[in-house]
């Protein structure tokens, strides 16, 4: 029987763009990047590591599926098609009006795990550790929560074995060898190696292939399901006060020379 | 009486510092809302841990005993704890984004079906009388200001980002035995072993000063020379940029930032380092930064309280051959 994987993938702001292009509206907890400037989004960084991660796996097992699933109101298609290029089986786009800036991550993890229930059988679910608009790192642990499942999060290595995946999980001294039973969430890091580049021939494949997508009634979710957990009362770009004094000297050495006088004197060392 | 419990560290039979800060965040926002603070300690040689935290502000500890918590296990840690939170009904839990808080923080919200903020600075007692945080998102360049429409609001709270209370002996506080009556079936994932990857010095997260480099040193030498040199002189960890990182220049322990670690020296030292906001977002709550990079226009200059302009490897011989002579 085949092996089926599920890899969340989540489209952000490009986390280069700066700051100076954000559109911000605080009270709503919504922010958006200038439209005239022309930067396009992209597949947050952790979940191209996780859609690696599961092509490694399924490399691995052999006789293997991955399906891609998504959430949100305004996919740019070019921008999501790369995790099938990549490699990937199918993709499920969760859109709707109703999923237009996903903040709370309580309804996050529920559309998601509303999805992979209604995909079917699931082995395995891989997630990046976080995705860097709102930085939770929080979905994909729900996800397991909601769905009853063992969860091992920022993993580096993965290996399926038995029933369990096998994974080394990284903590702030080394790391720690985890084994969980199937079915379960796995997060991942960005240790799994460079995301490979989409080839021709994937390319070819990809653009063949149609994303399923569902709406909030097609997930069979009403509004009050969706009922939010926290709620963003301000959004704002914090002040910084830039008075960085820069060191003189004759040449670098008296400038390093001149730092050591000046942290000491400020009491800094 | 409402309360605020505080997800409790013990490090060493003590308290950990996290925990002293939680009391220190939990303390005034208690105080406004008329709210008592409790620490929940689980299964440790609790008695000096437990009375630490009453003279640093706690008003209630609940020592949570069973044989399954002897040592931190995801699983046991979860179930004990969404018990005793069914159980008291806090109006909020506050947790401390070490490695076993962010393992469980989420988790925990999801299972006591509750919204948590993740990754807060500051927590504060609003004028409608609830609990808002204040949260760095988009890599640091925003700050996101956020309340829980569900009870108990909890809050994950960034380490470093608050001094612990002065310390009062004179308080007391009550103590009591919590029973989570675990069952062996709830533990679902088996660690089969823990692996120490030494990196010498000092841990980074523990560090009140950081030396980092970044991609403008040009190679990994720097690491093990002048950085180094310059770190030893000023008893001060190393880090590293992600780009650093990801060349392979250091190992990915190193690495501080959005996708790394979150340090809050009294010190920073950075060189070659641009100061994207991936990498501040590790990083902004030291204290002080200082910085060299050879670019006048490098980002970083606009958080730094003191720059140099020029070349790292004639400015950090001359810097470091000062600050030996002075320290």
């Amino acid at each position: 029987m085949s092996f089926n994987i599920v890899v969340l993938a989540k489209q952000v702001i490009d986390p280069e763009a700066p700051s100076a292009s954000y559109r911000i509206d605080g009270g709503a907890g919504k922010l958006e990047v200038d439209s005239s400037q022309k930067i396009a989004p992209v597949i947050n960084g952790f979940c191209e590591n996780a859609i690696e991660a599961a092509l490694q796996i399924k490399e691995a097992v052999g006789d293997a599926t991955v399906n891609v699933i998504s959430a949100g109101s305004d996919f740019v298609m070019d921008v999501m098609k790369k995790a099938l290029s990549m490699g990937s089986d199918e993709m499920y786009l969760l859109q709707d009006e109703k999923f237009s800036n996903l903040n709370d991550s309580s309804i996050t993890a529920k559309l998601l795990a509303t999805a992979i229930k209604k995909i079917g059988e699931y082995d395995l679910i891989i997630a990046g550790m976080q995705a860097s608009d709102w930085d939770q790192a929080q979905v994909p642990l729900g996800i397991a929560e909601i769905l009853g499942v063992p969860c091992v999060p920022i993993a580096r290595k993965i290996e399926i074995k038995d029933g369990r995946a096998i994974c080394e999980r990284a903590t702030d001294s080394g790391y720690e060898k985890v084994s969980a039973p199937l079915p379960s969430v796995i997060t991942v890091n960005n240790e799994f190696g460079q995301p490979r580049y989409p080839t021709l021939r994937n390319i070819m494949a990809a653009a063949r292939k149609t994303p399923i997508t569902w709406d909030a009634a097609e997930l069979g979710l009403s509004d009050d399901d969706l009922s939010p957990r926290i709620k963003i009362v301000d959004l704002f770009i914090p002040q910084k006060q830039s008075q960085c004094e820069i060191i003189e000297g004759e040449d670098e050495a008296e400038m390093g020379r001149n730092l050591a006088m000046k942290m000491r004197e400020a009491k800094l060392i | 009486m409402s309360e605020i419990l505080v997800v409790g560290e013990v490090n060493n039979e003590n308290l950990a510092d996290s925990t002293a800060e939680l009391l220190a965040h939990g303390k005034p926002v208690a105080e406004s809302l008329g709210a008592s603070i409790s620490v929940a300690i689980l299964d440790q040689n609790t008695t000096s841990a437990a009375q630490d935290a009453i003279t640093k502000g706690a008003d209630k500890i609940y020592n949570i005993k069973d044989p399954l918590l002897a040592s931190y296990q995801t699983d046991a840690y979860l179930a004990s704890l969404a018990k005793l939170i069914q159980e008291i009904n806090p109006i909020a839990v506050l947790i401390s984004k070490t490695e076993i808080g962010a393992d469980i923080g989420a988790r925990l919200a999801f299972r006591v079906d509750t919204g948590i903020v993740q990754d807060c600075i500051e927590i504060s007692a609003n004028a409608d009388n609830k609990i808002q945080a204040n949260r760095p998102c988009f890599g640091g360049n925003c700050i996101a200001t956020v309340v829980c429409e569900s009870n108990p609001m909890m809050a994950l709270i960034r380490p470093k980002t608050k001094e612990p209370l002065e310390l009062d002996s004179a308080r007391s506080g009550e103590i009591v035995d919590f029973n989570p009556g675990l069952d062996e079936s709830v533990i679902k994932n088996q660690v089969v072993e823990k692996v120490e990857e030494v990196q010498e010095g000092i841990r980074l997260e523990d560090a009140t000063r950081i030396v980092g480099g970044g991609r403008g040193l040009n190679g990994p030498e720097p690491f093990d020379n002048e950085l180094k040199d310059l770190a030893d002189t000023m008893g001060a960890a190393i880090g590293a940029s992600r780009a650093a990182v990801d060349i392979g220049w250091v190992p990915y322990s190193y690495q501080i930032g959005l996708t790394g670690k979150k340090v809050a020296p009294d010190l920073y030292l950075m060189v070659g380092i641009s100061g994207a906001s991936q990498h501040m977002a590790g990083c902004s709550g030291s204290k002080n930064i200082v910085a060299i990079n050879k670019d006048p226009d490098a980002n970083i200059f606009k958080d730094a309280r003191f720059g140099v302009v020029g070349d790292w490897e004639k400015v950090l011989p001359a810097l470091t051959q000062q600050l030996k002579e002075l320290m």
